[in-house]
């Protein structure tokens, strides 16, 4: 049915041996290991419970609901212009694209679209995100394995995206700026030159973690073969951005989908890894930061001049009907659908967050694994608990 | 039974009609009568509304025509919710003009139950996704799709604990979010949002009256 290399085939077969093998070799006692919620290396508050045999895992289980905020019911009673500045608390690091999906939405719901310069600067603050977050998974990659020094990087170059994001938006954290229609306000003076300099830094600092990190000896030792996901066992679990591309699915919903965004007037272009182990879904995600510093000098030369917001009712009754948007996040797909009956708020709005699919895989791919793995397949999976929980 | 709203789009929307309509007659042909109705909107997205009964075979069906990729899966409760949308003060009276419909009337493709099950798998090769739907009878249980789609097992858990529809099949319906004992289904529309019940919204001081208009002595007097 589907294609796999021979590496990931052996992989796939050793994983799936693992534990039928384990207790015929070992007639050990099993263990039970919990990690977190309360753990430096859970990100957040996700609790891990695996049974082992010795080192390795034979049955493993993230607990997640620790950080449940019960969002999906909150839209119901809010109005549309309000659900923002609820969603844009799922994935706390990449904000801003978190909102464009539910914007585009409703937008489509209302049958409007944002002019041409909104949807450029959207698109570059989208990309901002997710050098933003993925920045950072880079540098806290090295402390997962015990690397300090690329988490001070990756920190120190965060910064100067997220004043950029600040500079444009107000907040640094959640700029609740996306509007149904356009966007809250235009650029401020001296922008976008600040940006294209910003992004020289972000290139530099792609080259310094490949170098420090992904040159690394113990690094690769330590992702390289582990946690092999093949490309059918991916979609099935419906495992999406870095982690689906890192198991050789070429599949981007920037370029694959047609949105009212910007990212089908720039020439980019989508990495895949044919591998599908921790190394690949790392390697992923530092050159798709380096696309995206592409795509904003892209965006930034081409940037059209006009209004940022398109003639909207001052107060927002949306149609009735149902729209599904999902767009590239920074951690995969994440989408909204959403139930409109005619009136102020949503009906229903379900959430389909990247990381509560990327992470329901878990305990599949935790099978078998040595335990200093456990912390390093669930770096690479890169989650964010909010995106979990909702 | 495909209806297409809006049929005389632009010329460029044709080839992306047909693939969808293919999709249709091909699961018709796969499930037969069990597609009870479906709804198209040119160049953008479709809907199917299956026989509940159908449900797996559905999945299957799909899987085997390339739909190998699973988005999501939950549910919908059509019931207008009897608490408004807790905007307003919960001690006032409903305004009779701004509280919406409340009869039940479903989505796209249809539907006559109160719960209907919604999932949404993609074809990564055709760049076409397809949002599936399911009327929930009476016994409150679905067959489970984790044979089919392996990563339903939480979507399915959450539905179950948010909606209280049971999974046919599946090997682990415990609670995700909330704890064990917990009684009710906080996503069912009568359901009430306790935190809006006990005080309200901070959001309604924007409409409270300015004082001057309370009573105009206030505002002098000072």
């Amino acid at each position: 049915m589907t294609m796999l290399s021979e590496r990931q085939q052996l992989s796939y077969i050793a994983s799936q041996a693992a534990d039928a093998r384990l207790n015929v070799e070992l007639e050990t006692e099993g263990m039970t290991l919990n990690i977190g919620p309360q753990h430096p290396a859970t990100h957040g508050t996700l609790r891990i419970i695996a049974r082992l045999d010795g080192e390795q895992v034979i049955w493993a289980e993230p607990s997640a609901g620790y950080m449940h905020r019960g969002y999906e019911k909150l839209t119901e009673v809010r109005t549309f212009p309000q659900v923002t500045s609820l969603i844009n608390r799922i994935d706390w690091l990449g904000s801003f694209a978190n909102e464009v999906p539910f914007i585009l939405a409703a937008e489509k719901l209302m049958e409007i679209e944002a002019p041409p310069r909104a949807q450029h600067i959207r698109t570059i603050l989208f990309e901002l995100s997710r050098i933003a977050n993925v920045g950072l998974f880079l540098g806290d990659l090295g402390v997962q394995m015990g690397a300090i020094t690329p988490v001070f990087l990756a920190f120190r170059d965060r910064e100067y995206v997220l004043n950029l994001i600040e500079g444009a938006t107000g907040g640094r954290f959640h700029p609740n700026f996306d509007r149904i229609g356009g966007l809250k306000d235009d650029l401020p003076q001296g922008w976008i030159d600040e940006t294209r300099q910003v992004m020289k830094k972000l290139r530099g600092f792609c080259d310094e973690i490949e170098d420090l990190l992904f040159g690394n000896e113990i690094f690769q030792s330590r992702t390289r073969g582990i946690g092999v996901i093949p490309a059918d066992v991916a979609r099935q679990y419906g495992l999406s951005g870095a982690n689906l591309r890192a198991s050789g699915v070429d599949w981007d919903l920037r370029r694959d989908q047609s949105l009212p965004m910007a990212w089908d007037k720039v020439d980019f272009k989508v990495w895949t890894h044919p591998d599908g182990d921790s190394w690949a879904r790392c390697w992923v995600r530092l050159q798709e930061v380096r696309e995206s510093t592409k795509i904003v000098d892209q965006l930034l030369d081409t940037m059209p001049a006009g209004p940022v917001m398109a003639k909207v009712p001052r107060i927002i009754k949306v149609p009735e009907g149902e729209a599904w948007v999902s767009t590239e996040n920074p951690l995969g797909e994440m989408g909204y659908y959403v139930v409109s009956k005619g009136d102020l708020g949503p009906f229903r709005v379900k959430i389909r967050s990247a990381s509560f699919n990327n992470i329901s895989i878990t305990p599949w791919v935790l099978k078998g694994v040595y335990v200093p793995d456990i912390i390093t397949i669930l770096a690479s999976l890169y989650f964010i608990l909010g995106d979990i929980d909702r | 039974m495909s209806e297409s709203t809006d049929t005389g789009a632009e010329p460029t929307a044709l080839a992306s009609d047909t693939l969808r309509e293919s999709i249709v007659d091909a699961l018709r042909e796969a499930i037969g009568d069990d597609l009870l109705e479906s709804h198209l909107i040119p160049n953008d997205d479709l809907w199917i509304r299956v026989a509940v009964s159908a449900w797996r075979r559905t999945g299957e069906a799909l899987r085997e025509q390339g739909f190998d990729y699973f988005c999501f899966l939950s549910a919908i409760d059509w019931l207008p919710s009897p608490f408004g949308r807790g905007e307003d003060d919960p001690s006032a009276e409903p305004d009779e003009a701004e509280t919406e419909s409340k009869e039940m009337t479903q989505g796209y493709a249809g539907g006559a139950t109160r719960f209907q099950m919604f999932a949404r798998v993609t074809d990564l090769r055709r760049h076409v996704g397809v949002t599936l739907k399911a009327d929930v009878d009476e016994s409150m249980v679905v067959e489970s799709w984790i044979p089919v789609y392996a990563g339903a097992n939480w979507h399915e858990r959450e539905t179950h604990e948010m909606f209280g529809i049971g999974f046919a099949g599946h090997p682990d319906l415990r609670n995700m979010y909330l704890p064990g004992d917990f009684e009710g289904y906080p996503m069912r529309k009568d359901f009430p949002l306790l935190a809006r019940m006990v005080k309200p919204w901070p959001g309604i001081v924007d409409v409270e009256p300015m004082p001057v208009d309370d009573d105009g002595e206030e505002a002098e007097s000072s």
